[in-house]
């Protein structure tokens, strides 16, 4: 499959620096009337990504992990907030409107969904000739060679028998075959392809990817692939980068990641390959919980509180204090009533912070009902991240070691960000 | 284009029972009054103000004969002349009401629908402000106003009723485009570089458009009874200026009385025969163009004939 690009050219095509993008959320009227910020959802939050020539780079996560911001804004399609995505010599974070529709002569994508990316009321000579027509390409003529020789490049012939049909009289692979054309009609060097075969059936899905992989060879393209389906980016990728909640958690080459995943989040997303074994029940240490918020992700490395391998610097914080008595109370129903007037109230402890303060009968009956968890999971990683529990008032202020968010580092042959793998030099 | 004449007879082809019943009817009916405003110089046997011919004048509130077939009314006028003319004048209006409602209403939709924010909001709440007043007052404003500028004329009128129906094709497709810019395939249009006036004109506006000659038939049956109110209050087109079925019913009022029937009988009829036939054409439009409503005609299949299949083809299915 794919190897290594061969040029050992030095010189990137794109090279993404601690890029952030964020949506500012739309709050109630009266917060937008007086201009109170609702929040902002940190959908790419200071990812870096260099793209060589002739690369191709697999974005994975879950749904929410920013994996398709990230592809968008390469496109220019979402503002950065911060930081810069140079494409060869130009910031595209820093172009204008007018300069980035240039751009995307260069820079193209592919969408998901096949059946809404073509306008349902242009014929397919329309849908890819307009490609070529907003770029300035005024003779009909012209455009009409380019789309054919388009068209034929991504397998739709006899063209004559595509180029006035509608998009609702192709099929789905069809369909993702026109929308490929469209994307390859102005001979970019960088397509993106966001989650291209997710939505067509499996015996087409191959064909498509082989095809992408062909046009490759033939275009010198250089590919972006975001999915969240790890089999097709085994198959497709060069390189990939896991995403979790708007973050690169750990990038390197396919097979290196492949055969020795270290990212706890990664390795969970391994285990949740199915495998064709009868007697393998669904795996076992799979993230528990969702994906959390985007909008006040956890303190420290944003997976901790899902995380099986957690230790002690992972950035324990209030909310994971109170998920842990939930739980808790969850298990030990007989004891709820009681504790929870000592406990008292817990949702304050939603503000993320280093250090909780709970309890509102009695300092002594708040640290016995702490010890009394302690002891029924003495295991339970959260415990290891507290510095001190001190008497305050009727309560306890409890204080968590304060953690930063993991940077990327080197760990064999690829980068992770995780606390298990400190930086090796 | 080779498509163009199969696609203009599709409402009809694709119909099936009384949508393309109605459809028909109402295309013939509004089919003769076109007739009639377009050949009204040859068709009719007069002028609309014309009140002698050759020297001999015309009886005041002549019977029908066979000189005058609908009579004369009290101003000497052929009767059976100014309901052919009459459709010339309500023709004219209509279509320029129409054409101005769509040019103006259209784009502004489009645009505000697009660009939402304060341009929208402003543009809106001006055009609800317009639907909340009953239409024929505003109608009657608006030529009260008009006609100090234009005069009583066809462009006075055309322009109120502009004012009547522009909110209702300016709402249509605002509606319309503000879920339709959503789509990905807008996004897709964003990302091969088109700018946001090339997304409107060749993207948004084609599927948005698609209720408005629905829309347009719908207000042109309307737009006449309002025109033939204007004229019947006498803020619409004087008698001079050109046949006008609404003032003619107006003088007509007069004649009823004193057992003249033919005075008032060949306009109203004509409004009416012209209302049901645009009304007709519009409901069989609906019925066609609205996917809620449409039931199409079932097609017999006709197999491609064999050829060698491509990998393309395979896909398929």
């Amino acid at each position: 499959m794919p190897t290594k690009p061969d040029t050992e050219a030095p010189d990137l095509l794109v090279d993404v620096r601690d890029l952030s993008v964020h949506f500012a959320l739309r709050g109630g009227t009266l917060s937008r009337l007086f201009g109170r910020d609702s929040g902002t959802i940190r959908a790419v939050d200071g990812v870096n990504l260099s793209l060589r020539p002739g690369e191709v780079v697999g974005l994975v996560g879950e749904s929410g992990s920013g994996k398709s911001t990230l592809g968008r804004a390469l496109l220019g399609l979402v503002p950065a907030t911060e930081g810069s995505i140079r494409l060869r010599d130009q910031d595209l974070a820093q172009l204008s409107r007018r300069r980035l529709r240039q751009i995307r002569r260069v820079v193209q994508m592919v969408f998901q969904d096949p059946n809404a990316a073509l306008n349902p009321s242009m014929t397919v000579e329309e849908a890819v000739g307009d490609a070529l027509r907003v770029h300035g390409m005024k003779s009909a003529a012209e455009r009409r060679a380019g789309v054919v020789d388009a068209l034929e490049r991504v397998g739709l012939s006899p063209v004559e028998l595509f180029l006035s049909k509608y998009p609702r009289d192709l099929s789905g692979g069809q369909k993702q075959r026109v929308v490929l054309a469209r994307a390859i009609v102005l001979n970019p060097t960088l397509l993106v392809a966001d989650e291209p075969v997710s939505m067509l059936d499996m015996s087409v899905r191959a064909k498509i990817l082989q095809l992408m992989l062909d046009l490759k060879h033939d275009l010198d393209l250089t590919y972006v692939y975001i999915t969240h389906d790890l089999a097709t980016a085994k198959y497709f990728c060069d390189r990939v980068a896991i995403m979790y909640l708007g973050r690169v958690v750990e990038i390197g080459p396919t097979e290196e990641i492949f055969a020795h995943p270290r990212h706890p989040y990664t390795k969970a997303l391994m285990a949740a390959i199915p495998e064709p074994d009868p007697d393998k029940m669904v795996p076992r240490d799979l993230p528990r919980g969702e994906i959390p918020d985007a909008a006040q992700p956890p303190l420290g490395c944003a997976f901790h509180p899902r995380c099986p391998e957690a230790v002690s610097g992972c950035g324990w914080e209030s909310r994971d204090l109170r998920t842990l008595v939930e739980e808790h109370w969850l298990r030990e129903t007989a004891a709820y009533d009681e504790e929870r007037t000592v406990i008292g109230d817990l949702a304050h402890l939603d503000a993320p912070s280093t250090s909780a303060t709970i309890g509102s009968g009695g300092s002594a009956q708040v640290r016995a009902i702490l010890e009394g968890m302690k002891a029924e999971d003495p295991d339970e990683p959260l415990w290891s991240g507290v510095q001190s529990i001190e008497d305050a008032g009727s309560g306890v202020t409890v204080s968590f070691e304060p953690a930063p968010s993991p940077a990327l580092r080197r760990a064999g042959g690829v980068e992770v960000a995780c606390v298990l793998y400190p930086d090796e030099g | 284009m080779r498509g163009t004449p199969r696609a203009l007879l599709k409402p009809f082809t694709e119909t099936t029972g009384l949508a393309r019943w109605m459809l028909v009817a109402g295309v013939l009916l509004t089919a003769v009054f076109v007739v009639f405003a377009v050949f009204a110089p040859w068709i009719a046997p007069y002028g609309f103000a014309q009140a002698s011919s050759g020297g001999t004048p015309f009886p005041k509130l002549g019977h029908p004969s066979s000189q005058h077939w609908f009579g004369t009314d009290r101003l000497f006028f052929d009767v059976y002349s100014r309901v052919i003319w009459g459709a010339r004048t309500a023709l004219k209006v209509v279509v320029l009401s129409i054409v101005l409602c769509v040019l103006l209403g259209v784009p502004l939709g489009l645009a505000s629908g697009y660009y939402g924010g304060w341009f929208d909001r402003f543009v809106v709440l001006v055009m609800d402000a317009m639907y909340a007043f009953p239409s024929f007052l505003l109608a009657i404003v608006f030529s009260f106003l008009l006609t100090n500028v234009y005069g009583g004329s066809v462009v006075a009128v055309s322009l109120s009723l502009t004012a009547v129906y522009i909110p209702q094709y300016f709402r249509v497709v605002r509606n319309t485009t503000l879920s339709a810019k959503e789509a990905t395939y807008v996004e897709a249009a964003r990302a091969i570089g088109a700018s946001d006036g090339v997304i409107m004109r060749r993207y948004l506006l084609q599927n948005v458009i698609q209720s408005v000659p629905v829309l347009g038939t719908l207000n042109a049956a309307d737009a006449i009874l309002t025109l033939a109110g204007l004229g019947f209050l006498g803020l619409g087109i004087q008698s001079t200026d050109a046949a006008e079925w609404g003032h003619d019913l107006n003088r007509a009022l007069a004649d009823a009385g004193s057992g003249v029937w033919w005075t008032g009988l060949y306009p109203g009829l004509a409004i009416v025969l012209l209302v049901t036939g645009l009304t007709l054409v519009g409901e069989g439009l609906n019925e066609t163009l609205n996917p809620t409503l449409r039931r199409r005609r079932l097609l017999p299949v006709v197999m491609p004939p064999r050829n060698v299949s491509t990998p393309a083809e395979e896909e398929q299915g």
